[in-house]
């Protein structure tokens, strides 16, 4: 959920056409930008047409191009200044001038004909962002692979039938959510079961690969480029059967299991505790209320992830974005030191939860004198400034 | 397990030699006593008879004769092992002439050492089974491993020769069941990658291979002689064949095929525990590759009975846009109880029809009869245009039918004019659908009706709604406002946060807002148990995109 703040001008560079106006490259991330945040599909659509007819190629519009600007609207909504369904907007537009480009003469030309095996590209259960999937898609298809696209949100059960169905060579699996990254595991694990080696890319599984090697992933790419040049490298012989706990032994002290089975309980207990011991939440209207009791989820979510992955970075960061992005919310939101004490409290008998939530306390800006004591009037924390 | 040495008594005795010497010829064990030098300076009357004459005082006879022993006694000297210190971890194994042997030094004072000789043969030959036996057995284990992790027929047939020269062969051929009039092969050369291959070669000419593919008549896994071998059947760059076997692969049932295991001329045929192991192997390849085909032909009938019962994909029509998105309450099945579907206009009927229901129940029954409902309402829609009458001619119709089931359902009848469309809505018994203004504001469609097969007639008002440039009609099941999650656990979803949430969603595509209430739906029930929820968005393209109004794809550019 940290997306890098901007990737566009990098790529463009590169992008630079062979035939075209070396002294001024245009940066057509920029260019994309206007219309993706304006809603306007087909100005997205035109910008992409511009780019390929002026001689840049389909992988690197796709690449240093829509996969740039996406990075940007996730870095956007990060910084609260898209909403939910503004991003989602955004993305829809991205989407749809992919499909345009797409089906460009220039690009249906470009595209060699299938001359390598079979790769099964999906998002993981539960994960939503199918962008930098779809991305992936097009450009293994532009580099000769035969790509089966299954989309966002794919049970696993359906993913494992597929495989079954249509043995593919490798399947590249898209996670951008870092609490999505339990749901990655047992996807990477059943994939290798059926003996297909798994590619694993997308945010979730960290800028450097860390969680995609930690989940007994095959491979790992940070963008589709680079995954397109791993595959084409050849293929790993597909791992060994196993279970998916040898990744993780330490999940055997149970602490994920509990506090993820107990999340709405924690969820209801902290907030009633936060009702007593914060006083500037008790005038807040419902809306503002559901948002804290969201909030609180998610960092029980980041919790949890990082208690299955072992990697306290996942809940620090996750404050560290919240503390930031909630003040920017600017109404009455979550008051991390408080909820993050109250929390502590609850799983005062899980050693690596409590040793994640005093990280996670020196992560946060700490609010003066006695938390919650009777007459602070910044008892909240930092949200209220 | 080790043999005690009871032999251990210590040779310091004043005049040594002869006492060694009676004792040694008394002893049942041979005794060698090699000098510092390493030269033989007695030797027992057994030891003799074992080694042969070794001449005295001649290192490099012993060498020769015993190079392991000669190697343990300059060992031995090296290390500088008094005699008293304990020599009870100073054994040596050896070979001699196909026999094992322990030699068990007993330092003496003079520097030369008394090697008592075990002969452990059959302990030998018992590790050396028991370790072949571990071998084959871990074998076993994986390939069992492998076999059974992919249900399709190429991977499994992979898997088999790849196993096969793993653990069994310098090459292995798979041989599948007939696919027409074609033999399947798929073959692998050890350190090499499957490769498969069709023929239409007659098996006849392999002895053994037709009955085998046949499943009958029953028979063993046979040697032939190589020179019989057909060259089809030799995968290409394997060389010249030392031997070859043909292994039927069983099946529950039915045949699963055949392998055929080839071995280069320097490695001797089979032992017989080599061709039990074969049997075993080719036993679960057989089962293995028989699920995968019962399962591969399964799948082929579910996904084509299937077809009909999935959501379809809607495309824009007649200058507007129309989308769905599904989840059906079970993983394992792809349908359920909801369904939608878009009839285009047509000459007779200028609305394009769009329909999202609910039949009770949920899995595979209830998406049984959503097929029905689907296609009695796609032939019942020539006849009228008429909601109310729709609707009675479908009750009619799910009356008479056996089955006991009832459905709500909402229909939307859209018709774009210039930058407006008219949308007669009827809900039978189904939620209300939302209007979702280009303001951000959202209404509910004021129309009821009495649900679908239970009562005799069917009420319902039909309402009539006009949707501007970047409106949109959304049409959801109450799998999505009855979905109970939520931070808090055991929260009703709620029409109240659908129509917050579809309050931001002013002025987006059709695909873009049911793509945003699945999300929010999907992560408010998180991992627990959900109804099916199906959701039906009816858009207005925002700005009057002339380019979208007779194209059927997303986009303009559709050329």
């Amino acid at each position: 959920m940290t997306a890098p703040v901007r990737g566009g001008t990098s790529g463009t560079a590169a992008a630079g056409p062979p035939g075209g106006d070396a002294a001024a490259p245009r940066d057509w991330a920029e260019e994309l930008w206007a219309p993706v945040a304006a809603g306007d599909e087909d100005a997205a659509a035109d910008v992409l047409l511009a780019a390929l007819e002026s001689g840049v190629d389909a992988e690197t519009i796709l690449v240093d191009v829509v996969a740039a600007v996406q990075r940007q609207v996730g870095a956007e909504w990060a910084a609260n200044r898209l909403s939910v369904p503004q991003e989602h907007a955004a993305t829809a537009i991205n989407e749809r001038a992919i499909a345009a480009l797409d089906r460009h003469p220039l690009v249906v030309a470009a595209r060699p004909a299938a001359r390598r095996g079979l790769v099964t590209v999906a998002c993981i259960d539960s994960e939503w962002h199918a962008l930098p999937a779809r991305i992936l898609a097009q450009v293994l298809s532009l580099h000769g692979w035969r790509v089966d696209y299954l989309g966002a949100q794919v049970p696993t059960q359906h993913l494992v039938e597929h495989l079954h169905r249509t043995a593919p060579d490798a399947v590249a699996l898209s996670a951008s959510l870092s609490t999505r990254l339990p749901a990655a595991h047992t996807a990477i694990a059943a994939c290798q079961a059926t003996g297909t080696p798994v590619l694993a890319g997308g945010a979730a599984f960290g800028p450097d690969g860390r969680q995609a090697r930690r989940l007994g992933a095959d491979l790992w790419a940070p963008d589709a480029r680079a995954a397109a040049a791993l595959l084409d490298e050849g293929l790993p012989r597909p791992a060994r059967a196993h279970q998916p706990v040898d990744d993780l032994p330490h999940l055997s002290d149970q602490e994920y299991t509990l506090v993820t089975r107990s999340r709405s309980r924690l969820v209801g207990t902290v907030m009633a505790g936060l009702d007593d011991g914060v006083p500037t939440l008790r005038g807040c209207t419902e809306l503002q209320r559901q948002h804290t009791v969201e909030d609180l989820g998610h960092m029980v979510d980041f919790l949890a992830v990082s208690l299955y992955t072992d990697d306290p970075s996942l809940f620090t960061g996750f404050l560290s974005w919240a503390s930031g992005v909630l003040s920017a919310r600017g109404d009455l939101a979550l008051p991390l030191a408080p909820a993050l004490d109250l929390l502590a409290a609850e799983l005062r008998d899980f050693p690596r939860a409590r040793a994640l939530l005093a990280a996670g306390s020196a992560t946060v800006p700490r609010p003066p004198g006695p938390v919650g004591a009777p007459g602070d009037a910044d008892g909240h924390g930092q949200a209220g400034r | 397990m080790r043999t005690r040495c009871v032999a251990g008594a210590k040779t310091t005795e004043p005049n040594p030699g002869r006492w060694a010497d009676a004792a040694a010829d008394a002893s049942p064990y041979p005794v060698v006593v090699l000098g510092a030098d390493g030269g033989v300076l007695r030797t027992s009357e057994s030891a003799r008879v074992l080694l042969g004459d070794l001449p005295p005082g001649r290192p490099e006879a012993v060498r020769a004769r015993l190079p392991w022993l000669a190697a343990a006694h300059v060992a031995l000297g090296t290390d500088g092992v008094s005699p008293d210190a304990g020599s009870g971890d100073r054994h040596v194994r050896g070979r001699l002439d196909g026999r094992s042997l322990e030699g068990r030094p007993v330092p003496g004072a003079d520097g030369s050492v008394t090697w008592w000789l075990l002969d452990d043969t059959d302990r030998w030959r018992a590790e050396r089974e028991l370790a072949r036996e571990r071998e084959r057995s871990v074998f076993l284990a994986e390939a069992s491993n492998r076999l059974l992790a992919s249900l399709n027929v190429e991977r499994c047939m992979d898997v088999i020769v790849l196993e096969a020269v793993r653990g069994l062969a310098d090459a292995a051929v798979a041989i599948g069941p007939y696919a027409g009039h074609r033999l399947k092969l798929v073959s692998c050369v050890r350190g090499g990658s499957p490769t498969a291959a069709t023929t239409t070669h007659p098996p006849d000419a392999v002895p053994g291979l037709a009955e085998a593919l046949q499943g009958f008549p029953p028979v063993p896994s046979r040697w032939i002689d190589p020179a019989a071998a057909p060259t089809w059947l030799v995968p290409e760059g394997f060389g010249p064949v030392g031997s070859m076997a043909v292994v039927p692969l069983p099946g529950p049932g039915v045949p699963a095929g055949a392998l055929v295991l080839l071995r280069h001329g320097t490695r001797a045929a089979f032992d017989e525990s080599e061709e039990t192991l074969a049997r075993i192997f080719a036993a679960r390849a057989g089962a293995a590759v028989s699920s995968a085909r019962l399962y591969s032909e399964q799948a082929a009938i579910t996904e084509t009975l299937m077809r009909e019962l999935l959501p379809p994909t809607l495309r824009h029509t007649c200058g507007m846009e129309f989308a769905g998105g599904y989840r059906p309450a079970s993983e394992q099945n792809r349908v359920g109880g909801d369904f939608y579907d878009v009839h285009p206009a047509t000459a007779e009927q200028s609305d394009t029809l769009a329909v999202l229901g609910d039949v009770c129940g949920k899995g595979l029954e209830a998406a049984v009869l959503t097929g029905r409902i689907r296609n009695t309402l796609h032939a019942l829609l020539p006849l009228t245009t008429d909601h109310q009458r729709l609707l009675n001619l479908l009750n009619r119709a799910l009356l008479t039918s056996h089955h006991t089931r009832f459905a709500t359902l909402v229909l939307a009848a859209v018709r774009r004019r210039g930058d407006q469309a008219r949308v007669r809505v009827t809900s039978a018994g189904h939620p209300a659908p939302l209007v979702v203004r280009a303001d951000g504001t959202v209404e509910q469609v004021p129309t009821h009706g009495s649900l679908v097969g239970v009562l005799p007639v069917v009420t319902s008002t039909t309402a009539d709604v006009t949707l501007g440039p970047g409106e949109s009609l959304v049409m959801f099941s109450d799998g999505i406002t009855e979905a109970r999650g939520g931070p808090l656990g055991d929260q009703e979803f709620g029409e109240e946060r659908l129509r917050d949430h579809l309050a931001g969603c002013a002025g987006m595509s059709a695909e873009t807002v049911v793509e945003h209430v699945q999300m929010i739906a999907a992560q408010w029930v998180g991992a627990k148990r959900h109804d099916d929820m199906a959701v039906v968005v009816v858009a207005m393209p925002r700005g009057a995109h002339l380019s979208m109004t007779g194209g059927s794809g997303p986009g303009r550019y559709t050329a």
